[in-house]
């Protein structure tokens, strides 16, 4: 696509390289795709989500997200055990699309380490490593 | 935008998903000019139609439409294409863009065998098609064609003109909706495109080769490459009402001992439990695999997960309990009548 778009990519989270976001909340650390990532993918229309109680470890996969298009393994970008998952998205895969940050939230896991999350990037390394790719 | 048989083709507009529902709601429409247009003209136009086409061309009149394969003389399927019989010496086939080359080698070698006296033009680099689907369709190209313009029922076509240019208004589709296929030189297929925009008042959507792709499994159509190739025969791809026996095609003879003996493997629909997507290639299980997905997706309009593929015949009754192998586990699915889907009205 030739057409430069404006992703939102929300200061109050980390991002991977595979295009997953993790921000902490009261619950625990919560993931999910990004804007980014769910416009490539457009049309999700599945997702694949874990059990809670299971261990999902960095860089590991840990389910799918699949959209009309395409399908894409979600990358588990710390360690943890799952402590929610987002069962709507049965129902709702769209909310995928529709608010990534948001109702769009898929797995929320207890870290194993807190500081693992040092490891992932800001937002503003985020938007490079978009804007990089949207430019090839 | 995607290559794709040396076009430039757009994959979506704005989402899959919309462009699909607002076809079957309002209107759409699709740039396909990659499709091929070969044209026979001449003495022996309709031997020749008749010789590589499974479908009957004899009782084709002026202004008909039919759809059929070219077989290779083992039943295989070269390609697949309507036929438009624009006068009793002169037809139109449009045929598959990444085959055109492949149809018009295969032509020229019939025609040699023949010794038919007609000409074999490949129309392809400078036929536009523009196809308008949906419910509004039809209304639509009537503003821009002009009230007293032709209006063809389905599978019936009328020539007729626009900015001066021939064009070939055509009541078929890929859709399953009600609309035209809208065949002109490539020279006025801006201007038409726009027109039609323009007469449609916002409510014609470009629509991407994502969201066709999508529209014509719901509604089971056949796509070359995905159930139909060389190795498959059409009895077995679910094709028998476009093959008339007696006709003398090339691989009729073939056709007949399948026919007589039955496919031993025949093409399905399956609709599956989950909402997991069998993409193409994805193994349709009984006890154990048995067949094979050729075409799978998401269905917008009837919101369950569709697939196509091939079972042996014993598998293939409506309501038949299989699975589908996805990310190694198994997803019940069940063999269902197709189309998927059906219009409303």
């Amino acid at each position: 696509m030739a057409a430069k778009k404006d992703y939102e990519i929300p200061e109050d989270c980390r991002y991977t390289q595979s295009d997953e976001w993790v921000r902490i909340d009261n619950d625990g650390a919560r993931i999910g795709l990004t804007d980014y990532a769910q416009s490539e993918l457009s049309d999700v229309v599945f997702v694949e989500l874990p059990e809670v109680g299971s261990q999902i470890e960095a860089g590991e996969p840990f389910g799918v997200v699949e959209s009309v298009k395409a399908v894409s393994d979600l990358i588990a970008p710390i360690s943890g055990e799952v402590i929610a998952v987002h069962q709507a998205l049965d129902e709702h895969p769209e909310w995928v699309n529709e608010d990534p940050y948001g109702r769009g939230w898929i797995v929320c896991i207890e870290p194993e380490d807190a500081e693992a999350l040092d490891s992932l990037m800001s937002t503003e390394a985020y938007r490079k490593h978009v804007e990089e790719r949207a430019a090839s | 935008m995607v290559p794709f048989a040396g076009f430039e083709m757009p994959l979506v507009y704005s989402s899959i998903l919309e462009e699909h529902r607002h076809v079957r709601a309002r209107v759409g429409l699709f740039d396909v000019s990659h499709m091929g247009e070969l044209r026979l003209s001449g003495p022996d136009a309709a031997r020749l139609a008749q010789r590589v086409f499974s479908n009957r061309v004899d009782t084709l009149k002026p202004g008909g439409v039919r759809y059929g394969v070219f077989c290779t003389p083992e039943g295989g399927v070269i390609d697949d294409a309507t036929l438009y019989c624009i006068g009793p010496e002169e037809y139109l086939f449009c045929v598959n863009a990444a085959t055109a080359a492949d149809d018009f080698a295969w032509f020229t070698k019939v025609h040699g065998e023949l010794a038919a006296s007609c000409a074999l033009r490949d129309e392809t680099a400078r036929t536009a098609l523009i196809a308008i689907q949906g419910p509004e369709a039809c209304e639509i190209a009537h503003r821009v064609l002009g009230a007293k313009g032709p209006r063809p029922r389905r599978w019936r076509f009328a020539e007729t003109s626009f900015q001066g240019a021939p064009l070939l208004l055509s009541r078929t589709g890929y859709t399953g909706e009600d609309g035209y296929e809208i065949y002109l030189p490539a020279e006025q297929a801006l201007s038409l495109w726009s027109a039609l925009i323009d007469a449609s008042r916002g409510a014609a959507h470009p629509i991407g080769l994502a969201a066709r792709d999508t529209l014509r499994t719901e509604m089971a159509y056949s796509l070359y490459g995905h159930e139909l190739d060389r190795s498959i025969d059409p009895l077995k791809a679910d094709l028998a009402r476009f093959v008339s026996f007696g006709t003398g095609f090339i691989g009729e003879e073939a056709l007949m001992r399948v026919r007589d003996s039955g496919p031993e493997q025949r093409r399905v629909g399956l609709i599956l439990a989950g909402r997991q997507v069998a993409r193409p290639g994805t193994a349709i299980l009984a006890e154990q695999i048995i067949g094979q997905v050729t075409s799978g997706t998401f269905g917008p309009s009837i919101e369950r997960s569709i697939a196509i593929g091939y079972v042996p015949a014993q598998y293939a009754a409506p309501g038949t309990q299989l699975g589908v192998e996805i990310r190694g586990r198994r997803i019940p699915c069940e063999v269902t009548e197709t189309p998927f889907y059906s219009r409303k009205t």
